[in-house]
């Protein structure tokens, strides 16, 4: 190593430190997606309770569609009761909540169904393929998807009621 | 009073500190003995005042001071004595008091045992060590004040942390700590090594107590953590990957990879450079994790609060790397190694080998814990990062570990003859073979359950052939075997205690596969009476009870657990209802065995006691972690043990 490249090793922990530093500012939790304005993709799962799942049946509705995992704690664990909620408050006027379940084991995502004693409809992605088909990095990341079929916002992080309700009487 | 009092000799301590920081440091680039001598009563002076401080704190706990707002915050006159003593470092202003005041103590320590042993690198360890000291009362002073007035002084407090009230509180934090702050001595003597220019092994030597101690207390408090959130917590896990969890776990992955590569350096005069690196890098991890757990920046069950405390803890961090690097990179040329690897199949190659999976693992866990972030930064994408991701990247180095274990302390050093090989390792790897055509058979099926379990069993025969040869040589020359095995370990006390040490991870990791790889659990609603069966447990609900305790309501069910032979086992798991909480906690209940624990989490119930809903776990194989954690103590005794009769050669 040259006389000047080895004080480019203090340098080094300057992109650290600034990425440290930033953790200071806000958190955005709304962010643009390519996807938005898009035909939401077609799927077909089997769910929890073994009946089919296939998005394309839900024409005609609007569906908040929730990517989740069991071992997503603490944001999908804070997540359950509000979709929960939401879903009991909303069937009513046409709205649809599907859970889809990612990179997890079907006890682990049973267990956590019933724990928070979830009444919406939820499948496991077991092969990955529509987490894929929808671009999701981590959980949780929430889509709705209006009437039309085309995907109006992307949502990433766990929801709140507030954000699901504006979200909602936006679309309904 | 008590506020002002504290905060007032607080102050004097921070005044004092950097006194002698300055002084130490004045003293030792000057050579004015004087000036050092003046820094070391000014250490002995923090440490009386810390000391008086955190007694001063506890006081107040136990006396209710509600006038002094921290005692408010974390406690209220339904407290149990015990909690009120341990409430002193329950939340983030009193746990930089302990911080504070343990490395007071270190600080005290090296003053005595090397004032005179390491003349010319003791001014130096004197000034950072003080300045470290300075940067944490500044903390207590400024953005994390302990002693601060409330007025009007209510009548009750808020009370402590429920989760808190455990007796793990007291050890855990504690050895946690004593780990943490530890880490501040080896680093500065590194740092005195790199501004005197004496990279030399001088400070190597010197510290290869100290970090063994660290390193020591670090993993008792992982351990204890553990336990605690295994008997508290009631998820009936130990370990979650949690961002805290992985702060205390990055520096005990580079001090582990430190305490081998000094050996290197001991032997063969290598790796200079790289040790000073590796133990910058632990200590800046300590207050990384610091600075994680108490800045609020990434979301954890365990952070504290928020404040200004995290920018303190940043800059400071920011400091410390950028003074060592910067110190590293005028050394450069001084810090070229004189020794060279020979081969391949050595043992250096299999302890630097050891040192590349070790911080490839602090990576992994690194980019893990601050990937959310880095996300967040990049795209603008908040995300959570699981334990698969952690499990899957991780198991295979820990694997890996396992297998250089077994390997580094027989192989011969410089280059390992065929001989060598066949006369250390035939017998561990036939034994390793057998063992895992044996796992097979039993049906073991998990794949991984069967390496780690192989690569034990190859490990500890590699020991066992390593003793069994040593005391053979020994009972040659006239001894009687328990002389001789009992001189062996004395004599050899190092390298025996390093075994011990090997032995309790391998014992940690035989609980942690099995538990990975076996444990049953199921959650079931039953009615009064009725009975629900796992993995040969029968499990009935007998009832609940409700009953009022000092600082809580308790719900206790009572389940009778029968499985076939024995007595049947009453376990009464509960749930316990604070008022300053808005959700009950639960409050588990269990029997450990050897081979399984039964595990009883209560949920929800009926109010007229007519139905429960429980989580019933069967673990198995949990309780050989914690006794790993006690064959890991004795042999850490042991490596500490004074040196007998050794002529200056290191036996690794």
């Amino acid at each position: 190593m040259t006389r000047a490249m080895r004080w480019l090793v203090p340098l080094s922990v300057v992109p650290v430190l600034a990425l440290l530093a930033y953790g200071f500012t806000t958190n955005p939790r709304d962010i643009p997606s390519p996807l938005v304005g898009r035909p939401a993709a077609p799927f077909t799962l089997t769910g929890f309770d073994g009946g089919p799942v296939a998005l394309a049946a839900l024409r005609g509705k609007v569906v908040v569609l929730n990517f989740w995992a069991s071992w997503c704690n603490p944001s999908c664990y804070d997540e359950a009761p509000v979709l929960e909620r939401a879903w009991r408050t909303y069937r009513e006027r046409g709205v649809v909540v599907v859970g889809v379940d990612m990179q997890d084991t079907p006890e682990a995502a049973r267990a956590f169904i019933q724990r928070f004693g979830l009444t919406f409809v939820n499948a496991p992605d077991s092969q990955g393929k529509v987490a894929v088909e929808y671009g999701v990095y981590g959980v949780p990341e929430t889509f709705f998807v209006a009437r039309d079929g085309t995907i109006r916002a992307k949502h990433v992080g766990a929801l709140t009621d507030s954000v699901i309700r504006a979200r909602l009487e936006q679309l309904l | 009073m008590i506020a002002e009092v504290g905060a007032g000799a607080l102050a004097v301590a921070l005044a004092l500190a950097v006194y002698g920081s300055a002084a130490a440091a004045v003293g030792g680039r000057t050579g004015r003995a004087a000036l050092v001598e003046s820094a070391q009563h000014a250490a002995l002076g923090v440490f009386a005042i810390v000391t008086s401080c955190l007694l001063l704190l506890a006081w107040a706990f136990l006396s209710f001071d509600f006038s002094v707002r921290y005692v408010a915050n974390n406690t209220n006159l339904g407290t149990p004595f015990y909690y009120r003593l341990t409430a002193v470092w329950g939340a983030l202003e009193g746990s930089i008091v302990l911080w504070a005041w343990m490395l007071s103590l270190y600080t005290l320590i090296v003053v005595v045992r090397h004032r005179t042993s390491a003349r010319d690198l003791y001014p130096w360890v004197l000034a950072v060590m003080l300045g470290v000291l300075a940067f944490f009362l500044l903390v207590m002073t400024v953005p994390a004040p302990v002693f601060q007035r409330l007025t009007p002084v209510p009548a009750d407090g808020r009370g402590l942390n429920p989760l808190l009230e455990d007796s793990g509180m007291i050890t855990h934090p504690v050895a946690l700590y004593l780990g943490f702050t530890g880490f501040t001595v080896p680093f500065a003597f590194a740092i005195a090594a790199l501004v005197t220019g004496r990279v030399g092994d001088a400070w190597i030597t010197t510290t290869r107590r100290w970090t063994i101690t660290a390193w020591y207390f670090l993993s008792l408090g992982l351990l204890i953590g553990g336990w605690w959130s295994y008997h508290v917590l009631g998820w009936g896990g130990y370990w979650a990957w949690d961002p805290v969890e992985n702060a205390a776990f990055m520096p005990w992955l580079t001090g582990t990879a430190f305490l081998h590569s000094v050996m290197i350096q001991e032997r063969r005069r290598m790796l200079r450079l790289w040790n000073l690196a590796l133990v910058i890098m632990t200590f800046s991890l300590t207050l990384f994790g610091t600075f994680l757990t108490r800045s609020g920046v990434i979301a954890s069950v365990h952070a504290f609060t928020q404040g200004s405390i995290g920018v303190f803890f940043l800059s400071f961090l920011g400091l410390v790397l950028v003074v060592a690097l910067v110190l590293l990179a005028w050394r450069w040329e001084a810090l070229g190694a004189q020794g060279e690897l020979d081969s391949v199949v050595s043992r250096e190659s299999a302890f630097l080998l050891n040192n590349v999976l070790l911080l490839a693992a602090t990576f992994t866990v690194f980019f893990g814990t601050v990937f959310p972030l880095l996300s967040e930064a990049m795209r603008g994408v908040k995300v959570s990062v699981g334990a698969p991701f952690f499990n899957q990247v991780n198991v295979p180095l820990f694997l890996g570990l396992l297998f250089l274990m077994g390997i580094g302390p027989l192989i011969a050093w410089r280059r390992a003859s065929l001989d060598n090989l066949k006369r250390n390792f035939l017998w561990p790897i036939a034994v390793g073979i057998a063992a895992a055509a044996v796992f097979r058979l039993v049906g073991v099926r998990s794949m991984i359950a069967v390496l780690s379990l192989t690569l034990t069993v190859f490990v500890a025969s590699t020991i066992t052939v390593d003793l069994v040869r040593a005391t053979r040589a020994r009972l040659r020359t006239g001894e009687r075997l328990p002389g001789a095995l009992g001189g062996l370990l004395l004599r050899h006390n190092r390298r025996y205690g390093g075994f011990a040490v090997h032995l309790g991870i391998l014992v940690v990791a035989i609980g942690v596969t099995g538990s990975q790889a076996w444990s049953v659990q199921t959650e079931t609603t039953l009615r009064r009476g009725e009975s629900t069966a796992l993995a040969g447990y029968r499990v009935r609900f007998d009832g609940l009870a409700a009953s009022e305790e000092s600082n809580h309501v308790k719900v206790t069910g009572t389940f009778t657990v029968a499985n076939g032979h024995g007595a049947p086992a009453v376990l009464q798991p509960a749930k316990k209802f604070y008022p300053q909480e808005q959700s009950p906690i639960a409050y588990v209940d269990y029997r450990l065995g050897l081979r399984e624990d039964v595990y009883l989490v209560l949920g929800d119930f009926a109010r007229d006691g007519s139905q429960a809903t429980i989580r019933l776990q069967v673990n198995r194989l949990v309780s050989w972690i914690w006794i790993g954690g006690i064959i890991l103590t004795l042999g850490t005794l042991l490596a500490l043990a004074p040196e007998r009769q050794r002529a200056g050669a290191a036996v690794a």
